[in-house]
């Protein structure tokens, strides 16, 4: 053993520091969620709902664009606020014309269109007629509309209009309708034009066009619109907290019970092992399921479940192997002269003595605990108001992410899953180098 | 005269083995005043090292008989409960250097705090004051204080032996059970560490028990002898009278067998190995490798009283039993 301190051993090993970095930002992340985006922020987002209506659905992230040199169309919001509203005053209310123009030169179309519409300052409805104009000067009449108050007119579900189409709104009214084959984007200007007649001459009436586009986002959205960031960003605290709570869990509670079977020996010995042998033969997953089907799947019970069923585990058996040969080592049998009592010989001169090999082991069981919980929510048992990399997954594949194109939506967090293993693995087997004199190459 | 410090009456310790019992003590009794150090010299093998264990109650699993008196200061430690043991009288009252000495310190624990290790646990002694006495402590056995932050695998041999030492003078008890501390050393560093227990000894009135092979350097630190043999103690004299002249002949032969400075005569080394412990004789159990045996030997010896003090188990010395 040299004087030099583990840390200073661990430079050495560029895989330990590659290690460590990736630890360090990952724990850098989940640092940064927690405090931007607090717990119950982030589960009622999660739930889902009006908060996420202005993001597409299942939109790819705008980063897939430079990836494969596409040019897919992000959310387009058109709103009345700028544009050139003719207005004119009759007796007892007034004519609106409302032209909400757009430049669309992207070469996807979007994937869903809506028109918000809402009137203000009178409790009359107000009729909303909506003209659509392509860039080479053909007209689509979108059909008239009676709105009170705040309406949404979804333009992608109107039946009647893709009937006339041909194609789904939002996919018919970009094309070029004479071209045959498969249809493209028509370049240029669109404009919407509404006509309305509002009958109370002080009410206004506010408009928004919303193209909903392809990409959104850095890591895109889900079925629900709700922003994958979210749970991506969340996953990591969740994942962190999860495995290293479980394996300090696990890891301290065996430990300390093979010391103390270790030291009395006999009865509590026996006892010990036999338990051991009996949870060894428990499978976790399974069991795991079965109180995540019929009782909870609150991931703080799960954590609990995991511990329970680590206390007895197998390592015992191994780190019994490592304190047996300490049990009558003279420096023990002097401690036990010098008055020092079973729990101080356990803590302080048994458990110390193997620690240093158990390090390793100890960082290398942390991704083991995030992979388990990763497991149970793709099977669906993950905390049901969380969002964790599981649940990206499990929600993936529920949606058939993969058979219908979305694969940003398994590869993130399979790829934040991966980084963490790989971040633990790098830094523990490096430790391990450092810590088991025996790995140590000459 | 006061009542002794230590007065063992009766020991013995015997062990389960697969051969059967092993009587590793077998009724053993003796004394010990304040300030006087008792030797006990003896083979490897004669129970020396279970004598010490006894005092301290170190029992081994397989123990198949404990029992005796052994009263300390008028407090009898039989009819303590072992939580109360290891509390009031492990290290409080009576340390013990132990056997392989040097393997005796926690290596992943600084020299400082394991010599403070005992007050920490017996006084609740705060830190910086235990640190500080441990320095002391340390400096008394000729350790610098600048070892304090050191490993105990960064010392020698004879270092760590006296850092155990310290260990066991820092807590300040009425007793220290010396087992074979020096077996392992050299002979200068022997020499060394014998100085330093008989200025702590003629310094501080702590009683020694001192255990032993070695006729040379229990010579130095003794009041008392206590000459042991298969189990039993067989002569116990005056420190002064049993290295001039034994009363017993295994103390005669023992002290044939060492090499002397100033006489021409050879060293008699000592035939034959000691009788088992499983299956002792039934008489004297030295009898069979005793160059003056004769008939009464089959029978068990009495104790015989000498005018000087000394006191063998041994018919030679007459006796009416």
């Amino acid at each position: 053993m040299s004087a030099r301190s583990p840390l200073a051993r661990i430079r050495r090993y560029p895989s330990a520091v590659a290690g460590l970095a990736i630890i360090l930002f990952l724990v850098g992340v989940a640092v940064y969620t927690v405090v931007a985006i607090p717990h119950a922020q982030a589960m009622a987002d999660w739930r889902g709902g009006d908060q996420w209506r202005m993001n597409p659905a299942n939109a790819s992230p705008v980063w897939t664009n430079r990836l494969f040199g596409g040019n897919a169309p992000p959310t387009l919001t058109i709103s009345s606020d700028g544009a050139e509203v003719e207005s004119a005053v009759f007796e007892g209310g007034r004519q609106l014309r409302i032209p909400l123009a757009f430049d669309f030169a992207y070469d996807d179309f979007p994937s869903e269109m809506t028109l918000l519409l809402s009137v203000l300052g009178t409790d009359r409805p107000a009729f909303v007629q909506a003209t659509w104009e392509r860039p080479d000067g053909s007209e689509v009449r979108l059909g008239a509309h009676r709105i009170a108050g705040e309406d949404r007119i979804a333009i992608s579900r109107n039946r009647a209009l893709e009937g006339r189409l041909g194609q789904v709104p939002h996919i018919g009214l970009f094309t070029d309708q004479t071209g045959p084959g498969r249809p493209a984007v028509l370049p240029g200007t669109y404009r919407l034009t509404l006509e309305a007649v509002l009958f109370d001459p002080g009410a206004e009436l506010r408009a928004e066009l919303v193209a909903f586009g392809r990409v959104h986002g850095l890591a895109g959205t889900d079925h629900l619109r709700r922003d994958l960031m979210l749970a991506l960003l969340w996953g990591t605290p969740v994942a962190l907290a999860f495995g290293l709570l479980a394996a300090v869990g696990t890891t301290v509670t065996t430990l300390v019970i093979a010391a103390a079977g270790v030291w009395f020996g006999g009865l509590v010995d026996a006892t010990i092992q036999r338990l051991t042998e009996v949870t060894m033969i428990l499978p976790v997953l399974p069991v795991l399921v079965m109180v995540g089907t019929l009782y909870s799947t609150s991931i703080w019970l799960m954590l609990g479940v995991v511990i329970a069923l680590g206390i007895f585990s197998a390592s015992i058996k191994m780190y019994r192997a490592m304190l047996l040969p300490l049990r009558n080592a003279p420096y023990i049998e002097a401690a036990r002269a010098y008055g020092a009592s079973d729990m101080r010989i356990i803590l302080r001169y048994m458990i110390p003595r193997i620690l240093p090999v158990l390090i390793p082991a100890f960082v290398t069981l942390i991704p083991t605990y995030v992979f388990l919980e990763a497991s149970l929510a793709v099977l669906g048992l993950g905390d049901p108001v969380l969002p964790t990399w599981g649940k990206i997954l499990n929600d993936a594949q529920a949606q058939g992410a993969l058979y219908n194109g979305f694969y940003y939506w398994v590869v993130a967090p399979a790829a934040l899953l991966m980084l963490t293993g790989l971040g633990f693995a790098l830094f523990g087997f490096a430790l391990d180098r450092i810590f088991n004199p025996r790995l140590r190459s000459a | 005269m006061s009542a002794p410090l230590l007065a063992v009456e009766d020991l013995s310790l015997h062990y389960r083995t697969e051969a059967g019992v092993l009587k590793a003590l077998d009724r053993v009794s003796f004394e010990l005043d304040r300030g006087e150090a008792l030797v006990f010299l003896g083979e490897s093998g004669c129970g020396k090292t279970s004598l010490a264990r006894a005092l301290l109650r170190l029992l081994p699993r397989n123990l198949a008989e404990y029992s005796g008196r052994v009263s300390l200061g008028g407090t009898d430690l039989m009819a303590l409960s072992d939580e109360r043991f290891r509390r009031e009288i492990r290290w409080s009252r009576v340390s013990i250097v132990m056997q392989a000495a040097m393997n005796a310190l926690n290596p992943v624990v600084r020299v400082g705090e394991q010599v403070a290790e005992p007050l920490t646990i017996h006084a609740g002694t705060p830190r910086a004051a235990a640190m500080e006495r441990a320095a002391r402590a340390l400096t008394r056995v000729g350790v610098s204080a600048d070892f304090m932050d050191r490993y105990p695998f960064e010392l020698s041999g004879g270092m760590r032996q006296r850092v155990v030492l310290a260990m066991a003078l820092i807590t300040e008890p009425e007793l220290v059970i010396l087992d074979e501390p020096t077996s392992a050393l050299d002979l200068l560093t022997q020499a060394g560490i014998m100085n330093v227990l008989k200025r702590i000894k003629r310094e501080s009135g702590t009683s020694f028990i001192l255990i032993t092979h070695d006729v040379g350097t229990s010579s130095e630190l003794a009041d008392h002898v206590a000459l042991m043999y298969a189990g039993q103690i067989v002569e116990r004299s005056p420190a002064r009278q049993f290295f001039r002249t034994p009363a017993h002949p295994y103390g005669e032969a023992l002290m044939a067998s060492v090499p002397r400075l100033r006489d021409r005569t050879e060293p008699q080394p000592l035939e034959g190995t000691p009788p088992p412990l499983i299956d002792p004789p039934a008489g004297c159990r030295f009898a069979p490798r005793c160059a003056r045996r004769f008939a009464p030997c089959d029978r068990p010896p009495p104790e015989a009283r000498l005018d000087d003090g000394r006191r063998a188990l041994c018919w030679l010395h007459g006796g009416a039993a």
